[in-house]
């Protein structure tokens, strides 16, 4: 029996078939397809999806950047009772309070950065998800897939102004959507959500400044992880059981 | 003789044609368009972000600010992508509201979007027209939200009441009286779905009227036919959808080809161009008025037939009402839990798209099992289109260029995000 669903056995097949090693993992999920890709054969792999006939995903609707620092991991602890209460949560210093090395939840993920593209194919119509991890935190580099579809070029770009991830080969790598000269990548988990610099013009000096943030970063609702049985998949408990 | 030499001009960031914050700064020879260089982001508000910061519920009303156009379009993307992820299906009225409440706000955009477009290229009495309709659909949205644009409608599970059995009336004032006043009310003596219909029906004679003034203006054409071609090809390898794309001839539409909602069960066509120029687009973009009123007329007969839930009773995702909160202790707990912390969305990735107005508006939501979402990238139709507009504009004139704005119908909202 097929590991997936009726409507995406024929895709995952040919899938599997046409990109055979250069795929690395493929994931069905609520009915959608997530082919994993790795970096090395990124824009082969692309190629391949858009060309073939039994695949021709002509078209590349969103690629956008993520930042896995922190996944899986909450600011107030549900599990059991605590004497801090409310406060812990109010705090607490966000998802970006924990180096990529030393997190506290840490899942399987080959890497902190990943971009994920969304592709669809009007001849099949059908839609899939690809994944590539970039393979160092530090300085995240993928190849460009700008050759192959030409819609990336902006996304590249929003995914390089915040997220920092650099696409090799991208032809116009400027930043897009933040202000000129800025300083970070926001949207990183590490990038606090009240900035680091205000902007305000200055009378005396009678041009525009820069200074360091005065307000306190606040958690008004805490995240919480609930894993209890509400969430739990039924059908995933059937199958296992 | 003196040496030539291209220059450089900066369109925007303030200029009426511009739609909004667009720098666009183009190199000139002439008067000939050699470049065209967008730059964005003067409207960034970190929505995505903003998002990650809350819970569920508290970032719908984001949502509405970032097409603010087609406000409810862009709610019905972020709710489908929780709903998927919860793995729950709002009750059937629901679905025909949303699909109703989806095609007045498609009818809204396109009416912003020929009046812009014609006063960009200098036609005044279809703007004029224009926002006297829009004004009545604004109506709708109030009537059921409380604000005329910013509604928060749509929530995960259904929509956040019913349609009201009255709708509300103009009341009297210096400017609105007499016989003027019971004019604007004659249609408002019933139900929202009263109004609706009367306004539906007349709404086609409007739409006659707007052709009237632009299908066959000399002017109008001359601005139009042939300005901004894009081959079938090139549309799709430059990631256009929406009208965009059917104006190339190609007759892709999500409500027919991965149909939501209740596309499936309401007729209608999908209006395609051929030449791909600013003209097609608007000769699309009129007739998926009329295709759009129909479908409102058939959602209406549905409604009036079939009344019922509009929310799921599934209290671990709806609030459940106010009696039923003032009666009963697990319902209050509920109730509590909801609005403290909301809910939590069992671990997984989604992507969620709907057809808007502008082309395919789409949610990607990836959730670590929190009450808040781990990510959030919406993924505007603008962005892509205006991204296109270094090729569509290389070769024209600089008149040209509002043509082109207004054509890739750009809302700086959703672009900038």
């Amino acid at each position: 029996m097929s590991a997936f669903s009726a409507r995406n056995a024929s895709l995952a097949q040919s899938l599997q078939q046409t990109l055979g090693e250069r795929l690395e993992t493929l994931i069905e999920h609520r009915g959608q397809l997530t082919a994993v890709i790795p970096a090395a054969h990124w824009v082969e792999a692309a190629c391949l999806l858009r060309d073939r006939p039994e695949l021709a995903f002509e078209q590349l609707m969103d690629l956008c950047g993520v930042d896995y620092l922190g996944y899986g991991d909450d600011e107030w602890e549900t599990a059991e009772a605590t004497g801090a209460g409310f406060s812990r949560g109010v705090d607490a210093l966000g998802p970006g309070r924990f180096s990529w090395q030393d997190r506290p939840e840490a899942d399987d993920f080959p890497g902190r950065f990943a971009v994920s593209v969304q592709l669809l194919s009007q001849r099949h119509n059908r839609r899939l998800r690809l994944r590539c991890y970039a393979p160092s935190e530090d300085f995240p580099v993928l190849p460009s897939l700008v050759e192959v579809w030409n819609s990336v070029n902006w996304y590249e770009r929003e995914a390089f102004d915040l997220f920092g991830i650099v696409f090799e080969g991208h032809p116009d790598l400027r930043r897009i959507l933040t202000d000129y000269g800025f300083i970070g990548h926001p949207f990183r988990k590490d990038f606090p959500l009240i900035g680091n610099v205000t902007v305000r013009y200055d009378e005396d000096k009678g041009r525009v400044i820069y200074e360091p943030v005065e307000i306190e970063p606040r958690v008004g609702v805490p995240r919480v992880v609930r894993r209890d049985s509400r969430y739990i998949d039924p059908r995933r408990e059937e199958s296992a059981g | 003789m003196s040496e030539i030499r291209n220059f450089t001009m900066n369109f925007g960031p303030q200029h009426p044609a511009a739609h909004g914050v667009l720098r666009l700064i183009l190199e000139l020879n002439g008067e000939t368009v050699e470049r065209a260089d967008p730059h964005v982001g003067l409207l960034h508000r970190a929505t995505e972000k903003l998002a990650e910061s809350k819970p569920y519920n508290h970032s719908i009303g984001y949502m509405d600010r970032l097409d603010y156009v087609s406000m409810m379009c862009n709610e019905h993307a972020y709710v489908r992508a929780i709903e998927q992820l919860l793995d729950i299906e709002p009750p059937e009225r629901a679905q025909y509201i949303r699909t109703m409440y989806d095609e007045i706000t498609r009818i809204m955009n396109h009416l912003m979007w020929v009046a812009s477009n014609a006063l960009d290229l200098g036609a005044m009495s279809v703007f004029l027209y224009a926002f006297r309709e829009r004004e009545g659909l604004m109506d709708c949205y109030e009537a059921v939200s409380g604000a005329r644009m910013h509604a928060t409608y749509y929530r995960p599970g259904g929509v956040y009441r019913d349609l009201p059995d009255q709708m509300p009336r103009l009341a009297e004032s210096r400017w609105r009286q007499g016989k003027d006043l019971a004019r604007m009310n004659r249609w408002r003596q019933g139900s929202l779905l009263d109004f609706l219909d009367a306004f539906i029906e007349d709404f086609f004679t409007k739409v006659d009227d707007y052709e009237t003034l632009l299908t066959d203006n000399r002017i109008w054409k001359q601005r139009t036919v042939g300005i901004g071609e894009v081959s079938p090809e090139r549309a799709l390898q430059l990631g256009f959808s929406g009208p965009m794309l059917r104006g190339c001839g190609i007759a892709w539409d999500l409500r027919k080809k991965q149909p939501y909602a209740r596309y499936a069960d309401v007729d209608f066509d999908i209006p395609v161009g051929s030449n791909g120029d600013c003209y097609d687009r608007y000769l699309v973009r009129i007739e998926e008025m009329r295709q759009s009123s129909r479908i409102i007329q058939q959602c209406i007969n549905w409604l009036r037939a079939h009344p019922g839930p509009v929310m799921l009773g599934n209290y671990k995702v709806a609030p459940p009402t106010r009696a039923e909160m003032k009666d009963d202790m697990e319902a209050l707990i509920h109730h509590f839990k909801l609005f403290t912390e909301g809910y939590c969305v069992p671990e997984g990735e989604t992507y969620a798209a709907v057809e808007a107005p502008k082309g395919e508006f789409g949610c990607y939501l990836i959730s670590d099992g929190a009450n808040k979402p781990f990510r959030v990238h919406l993924r505007a139709p603008g962005f892509a289109h205006l991204a296109a507009m270094d090729e569509m504009a290389r070769g024209h004139m600089l008149s040209d260029i509002p043509a082109l704005i207004a054509t890739q119908d750009i809302v700086f909202g959703e672009i900038d995000r």
